[in-house]
């Protein structure tokens, strides 16, 4: 991969995880009302591994059939669910934490299989947060009315859940973990490139000996997520993705009593001051915008670089993104793993060329790509200027686009001027100035000296066009509750 | 004694801390419940509107910027000056809303009293609603309230003046500022609270008065782009829907309408209306280790 390597660099020996830890069957069903079950249709379709293009398995596709009968189990499951003491359905939880924990090598594996992110991601942040979320929303279910939202708040019915590709199974923990808690059902629509480790997460709530019904899962494309959203006898809908997407499931459930809440697109400042620790910075700039190939709606995609350290701040990320391991993601050596389809390969690609067509500079370190599977080097651009493609829309794929500013209310316009207002990055080493720079910030989530960084009992979302509601956290249980 | 000619008072919009008529320069005729002619209301056009929306966007950073403790103080001074105008008030709202003296007296009273309510939450919400949450690894992370920016408030359409504050109150308690479209059948006790505002403290454009067609106005304001936020209580379910619609195109939040019990807007209000406006921050920093670099504190 990397041909202009220093001198003295080490050469790394592949160190593959075995993937024989996880048995991917040929086929999968639906998950509804407990049982593995075809589509009405009778269509499937094929997942495959992004770093490789090698077909993993056939899945049944959930249709507008589907939907209405997994709404019906839900609907059905939900009176005894909800009537259950809420120290009941922590035990159910607290025992799905567990079985992920015992399991996590397993599912591991597979996601990095069918998603392409490294092993290393998979195994130290996606898995041990997904048990995390379980653990603390596990503590919540018997302690609603401790919550702040009135004495005995109540669950809303049936949770219609939409999911993306990017963080599979921590996306479906962030969404079922405090709706199972707070007493509610689950319809979940995992993403078409990487249904895999929600088929496997049904097979858990069996082992769980989860209540039929109280969590089904469906496969399936966009189609199914419109009739999933649209179906009225879904109570909540909550949904992570596109912020195109998410202003029409908006439209969809207007004039209608269904809860709401969604995670959409980001395009996050990453603001470096002239005394912020230099190398602690470029790892946090690092992490921003290529942990998980910068497919990450909070990921740091604009870096706000004081226009006095600009050059040392430069050679120093470029020395660094030199030494980044692009490959096979199993391998436990790989810091960049493939991109998740074909088609967020094209549009990461389109966006990139956009960004020379409008005359910036774009960089990456030598870098040999596969030749099989959807791959993209990481990507820099410099002279970036705010009325940049690249500087406004959000391009899920590890491209860092430069900016430079000079004072800190420059930083912060520069960083404000967006649509969105998911995530942001302050490095300095002046308290003051972090203080008064995340208070003026328009973004959820603002990491000061770190980047990146997730816990269950954080509340993450976005303004603006960022979307609405909040997940993690005593807030997250908002969503779910009848206040 | 002899009969004296009363003067009639022009009612003005309320825009930016000033009082213009409406651009358009069209009025509508507002009656008392039994059809007696009360006054011309200004009718306000869609042009109104994005004056008051670029107002209400002028007030915010400094509004929002505020202490809580000063917004607390503003509040308060705004329940002191329409206690001093109770009879005002009582007469106005007896004329909107068709109830006895008494009765409009008590809904004057209840409005004084939910200022006051509203003053006393705005530094409190953020210590009920947020604070640090235990993460599990080195950092210091803390989520507080923010207010999400301009909020438009349709207001309800029978409680021309307890129902205008328990929507308009909480709103801009929070830090926000407001663009307000007063009762269209009712607008009169709405255009005189904006002298009050004008007079206790409340800096100009953090509350902005429209009065005229509902749907015609709300349209513009839900559609808005400078809008965040857009309270639909005074609008009907058809209306409702339309605008919630509309409201879809930059995510605004939408608070929708709410059913309100038997005892109207009476019943004391819990935090909802002003949590329906607020953004929650989360701000992360490392304690002691610096991370994969390996350095410390």
């Amino acid at each position: 991969m990397n041909k202009e390597k220093p001198a003295s660099a080490f050469a790394y020996a592949p160190a593959p995880e075995s993937r024989s830890v996880v048995d991917i069957a040929p086929s999968y069903g639906l998950f509804i009302d407990g049982e593995f079950t075809e589509a009405a249709d009778g269509k499937v379709f094929k997942t495959v591994s992004p770093s490789t293009e090698e077909v993993l398995s056939e899945v049944a596709q959930a249709g507008e059939a589907d939907v209405d009968r997994a709404v019906r189990a839900a609907r059905k499951a939900f009176e005894k669910w909800s009537a259950l003491p809420g120290s009941e359905r922590a035990k159910y939880l607290f025992r799905i934490a567990r079985i992920i924990q015992e399991r996590s090598r397993e599912l591991a594996v597979l996601e990095t299989l069918d998603n392409g992110k490294p092993i290393r991601e998979t195994r130290d942040a996606d898995l041990p947060l997904v048990a995390a979320h379980f653990f603390y929303y596990a503590g919540w279910a018997d302690k609603l009315g401790h919550a702040g939202f009135g004495a005995n708040p109540r669950p809303l019915g049936v949770a219609g859940q939409v999911i993306p590709w990017n963080f599979p199974l921590l996306m479906l923990a962030w969404k079922i973990a405090p709706a199972l808690a707070t007493g509610n059902t689950v319809v979940l629509k995992p993403a078409e490139t990487t249904p895999l480790s929600a088929l496997f997460f049904a097979d858990i709530c069996r082992q769980a000996g989860l209540p039929k019904g109280v969590v089904n899962i469906l496969p399936g494309y966009g189609d199914a997520g419109a009739a999933l959203v649209a179906h009225p006898d879904v109570n909540k809908v909550a949904f992570t993705g596109s912020t195109a997407v998410g202003k029409e499931i908006a439209r969809t459930v207007a004039g209608t009593r269904k809860k709401l809440t969604l995670e959409l697109g980001g395009k996050g400042a990453n603001i470096v001051f002239d005394d912020a620790p230099i190398d602690q910075a470029v790892e946090g700039i690092v992490n921003g915008i290529f942990f998980n190939q910068g497919q990450v709606c909070c990921a740091g995609s604009r870096l706000l670089v004081q226009e006095s350290v600009h050059d040392e701040l430069l050679d120093s990320l470029k020395r660094r993104l030199s030494t980044l391991r692009l490959g096979d993601p199993l391998d436990k050596n790989t810091d960049i793993g493939a991109i998740n389809s074909a088609e967020q390969l094209a549009r990461i690609t389109a966006l990139a060329e956009r960004g020379e067509a409008e005359g910036a500079e774009r960089w990456s370190p030598a870098c040999e790509l596969p030749e099989s599977g959807y791959w993209f080097a990481p990507t820099l651009f410099t002279g970036v200027t705010q009325a940049h493609t690249i500087a406004r829309d959000e391009i899920f794929g590890p491209v860092l686009s430069v900016l430079t500013f000079r004072t800190p209310d420059e930083a912060v316009a520069k960083a404000n001027n967006t649509q969105y207002g998911l995530s942001a990055g302050i490095w300095t080493e002046k308290g003051s100035r972090i203080l008064a720079v995340a208070n003026k910030l328009r973004a959820g989530v603002v990491w000061s000296n770190t980047f990146n960084k997730f816990d269950p009992t954080s509340p993450f979302g976005g303004y603006k066009e960022s979307g609405f509601g909040r997940e993690g956290g005593r807030h997250g249980l908002e969503a779910y509750l009848d206040v | 004694m002899s009969d004296r000619l009363s003067v009639f008072k022009t009612y003005k919009l309320y825009v930016g801390g000033k009082f213009p008529r409406s651009e358009s320069g069209r009025v509508y005729e507002v009656t008392d419940s039994k059809g007696n002619w009360l006054a011309n209301a200004p009718q306000s056009s869609r042009k109104d509107a994005r004056d008051a929306v670029v107002a209400a966007r002028k007030a915010f950073g400094a509004w929002s910027g505020a202490t809580a403790y000063n917004r607390g103080q503003v509040l308060y001074r705004v329940a002191e000056m329409l206690e001093g105008r109770r009879e005002q008030f009582t007469r106005e709202v007896a004329d909107a809303e068709g109830l006895s003296k008494s009765k409009a007296a008590a809904v004057v009273d209840a409005t004084i009293d939910r200022w006051v309510w509203y003053a006393g939450w705005t530094d409190k919400i953020a210590q009920v609603i947020g604070g640090a949450n235990p993460v599990a690894g080195p950092f210091f992370n803390l989520s507080s309230p923010e207010p999400t920016g301009v909020v438009a408030v349709v207001a309800p359409q029978e409680s021309s003046f307890l129902g205008l504050v328990s929507v308009v109150a909480p709103v801009i308690a929070t830090g926000n500022t407001a663009v307000v479209i007063a009762s269209e059948r009712s607008p009169l006790p709405a255009l005189s609270l904006g002298e009050v505002l004008a007079t206790s403290d409340v800096p100009g454009g953090v509350v902005n008065v429209l009065s005229g067609r509902t749907a015609e106005l709300a349209a513009p304001l839900a559609a808005h782009q400078d809008v965040n936020a857009i309270d639909l209580a005074g609008a009907d379910e058809a209306l409702a829907k339309e605008l919630e619609i509309a409201a879809a195109d930059n995510l605004k939040r939408v608070l929708r309408p709410q059913p309100v019990d038997e005892s109207g807007w009476f019943a004391t209000p819990g935090t909802d209306r002003m949590t329906a406006f607020l953004e929650t921050k989360t701000v992360w920093h490392p304690t002691g280790s610096l991370g994969a670099s390996g350095s410390s504190y």
